[in-house]
């Protein structure tokens, strides 16, 4: 995936988070989309370790050592922020107070399927909280390249791996598309501007129904 | 108000080998590295720990592992410990994946006295294969037994002598959870303050729950900014 590519995908993304909203944002490419929110936009980032109001990274000699994200990464509070204990942090998840988490993935499927936690054997991570993020965020969003490091598909028919949670997933960000998932139906909502349906379709291990007409772009 | 102000060695001294230790903390912050350090010290094998992550090579957790003291890691997450992947991946550790929320919550419950509850979280994946299963209301749901450890190491901001606490930032996580389900909680404070100073409306984690309380000289590095 070129640098131009992943920006792309990275603010196609950043679009979808909008003022007001209580956002999760995943380890890797999840986190990065807030390079391309607005930093003055009210949105209330939430972190599993136990923190509402995230606010940007520190640099570097001005990190608070007791604050870091879920993800290691030194970062500050907003004002109006507040921190808490593990059990607090997901009970707000839980309950339906997160509008919108954004995720990383192994495998996708067309049902909304979604594998993250473990490749069994060779890597296993564990799922962190990403099992009741899947579950029970209002909007659960997945962004990854479109096919792995050796061009394979990750969105495919059923998920091959042990998954995090079962048809969780309403929606994909990739380099080369955005999908959207309904009633377990996989529909090709917008194409990158580089490429074209067909290539889209060939790198998708699953059908996709496409749109009447012309595909946006992004 | 009783005084349990004690030292590293004489608050670890009495856990034995198979005994269960639940660790605070999340990445670093809130880690007590300094009490694993001391139990690194006192050897005691066997042992099943129960924490969120297994920290970072080198760090925490990979001491004791290093030093093949865990027969068992109860956590959420190990993607940062290559040695945690490697000897799970090998058979030499028995690693118990939890949901982080489901792991905080059967800590929350140990400490609350209960059983355990029932949640639809992780329903129909392979970390739901041997749960009993129960509908409540209709609504299918397994079975999470409540979580409780022989010892619980805690790392505070503050503590008084009594064992009331305050934490920082993120170094809460776990550990106001864990100070209440272990049948003795030792605490780290990188401050300790007299009796009273600590307003009651401040207290994190109240002195009740607290058996050692051990205050910390200067902080060794491996409590610092982590560099990358």
């Amino acid at each position: 995936m070129s640098s131009n590519a992943k920006e792309r995908m990275l603010r196609r993304a950043a679009r979808n988070i909008l003022p007001g909203m209580t956002v999760n944002l995943g380890i890797g490419l999840p986190t990065q989309v807030l390079k391309y929110v607005p930093e003055d936009s009210p949105v209330c980032l939430h972190s599993e370790n136990g923190i509402s109001g995230v606010g940007p990274k520190t640099l570097p000699g001005e990190e608070n050592r007791n604050l870091i994200d879920a993800g290691g990464d030194y970062v500050s509070v907003r004002p109006g922020g507040a921190f808490f204990d593990s059990a607090v942090s997901f009970a707000l998840v839980r309950s339906g107070r997160l509008d919108f988490s954004l995720l990383g993935a192994f495998e996708v499927a067309a049902n909304g399927d979604l594998a993250n936690w473990t490749i069994p054997g060779r890597f296993t991570p564990g799922a962190g909280g990403a099992i009741e993020l899947a579950q029970r965020a209002r909007m659960v969003a997945v962004i990854t390249t479109h096919t792995d490091k050796k061009g394979r598909p990750k969105i495919l028919e059923t998920c091959q791996l042990p998954l995090t949670a079962p048809r969780c997933v309403d929606r994909i960000y990739t380099d080369m598309a955005v999908c959207e998932i309904r009633n377990g139906e996989l529909y090709l909502r917008e194409i990158a501007e580089t490429t074209t349906v067909a290539e889209v379709v060939n790198s998708t291990g699953a059908a996709m129904i496409l749109p009447d007409g012309a595909v946006p772009t992004f | 108000m009783l005084n349990k102000v004690s030292e590293l060695e004489v608050a670890v001294a009495s856990i034995k080998d198979g005994d269960s230790v639940m660790l605070g903390g999340f990445g670093v912050p809130g880690t007590p590295f300094q009490l694993i350090d001391a139990l690194v010290h006192h050897g005691a094998k066997d042992l099943t720990i129960i924490k969120n992550d297994a920290n970072e090579t080198g760090m925490g957790v990979d001491w004791l592992l290093e030093n093949g003291q865990v027969r068992k890691l109860i956590v959420s997450h190990i993607g940062l410990n290559a040695r945690a992947i490697e000897m799970m991946n090998k058979g030499d550790l028995e690693v118990e994946f939890v949901a982080q929320g489901i792991l905080a919550e059967r800590i929350r419950t140990g400490g609350a006295g209960l059983l355990g509850f029932i949640t639809d979280i992780g329903i129909d994946t392979e970390l739901a294969a041997n749960k009993m299963r129960m509908e409540i209301d209709g609504v299918p749901g397994i079975v999470e037994h409540a979580l409780r450890a022989d010892v619980a190491l805690i790392h505070a901001d503050v503590a008084d002598p009594f064992g009331n606490l305050g934490y920082a930032a993120a170094a809460r996580n776990f550990n106001p959870l864990m100070a209440m389900a272990a049948n003795q909680t030792i605490v780290e404070a990188e401050r300790l303050v007299s009796t009273g100073e600590i307003s009651a409306n401040d207290v994190h984690t109240p002195g009740p729950f607290v058996d050692h309380v051990v205050e910390l000289d200067e902080l060794p590095e491996v409590y610092g900014v982590v560099k990358r």
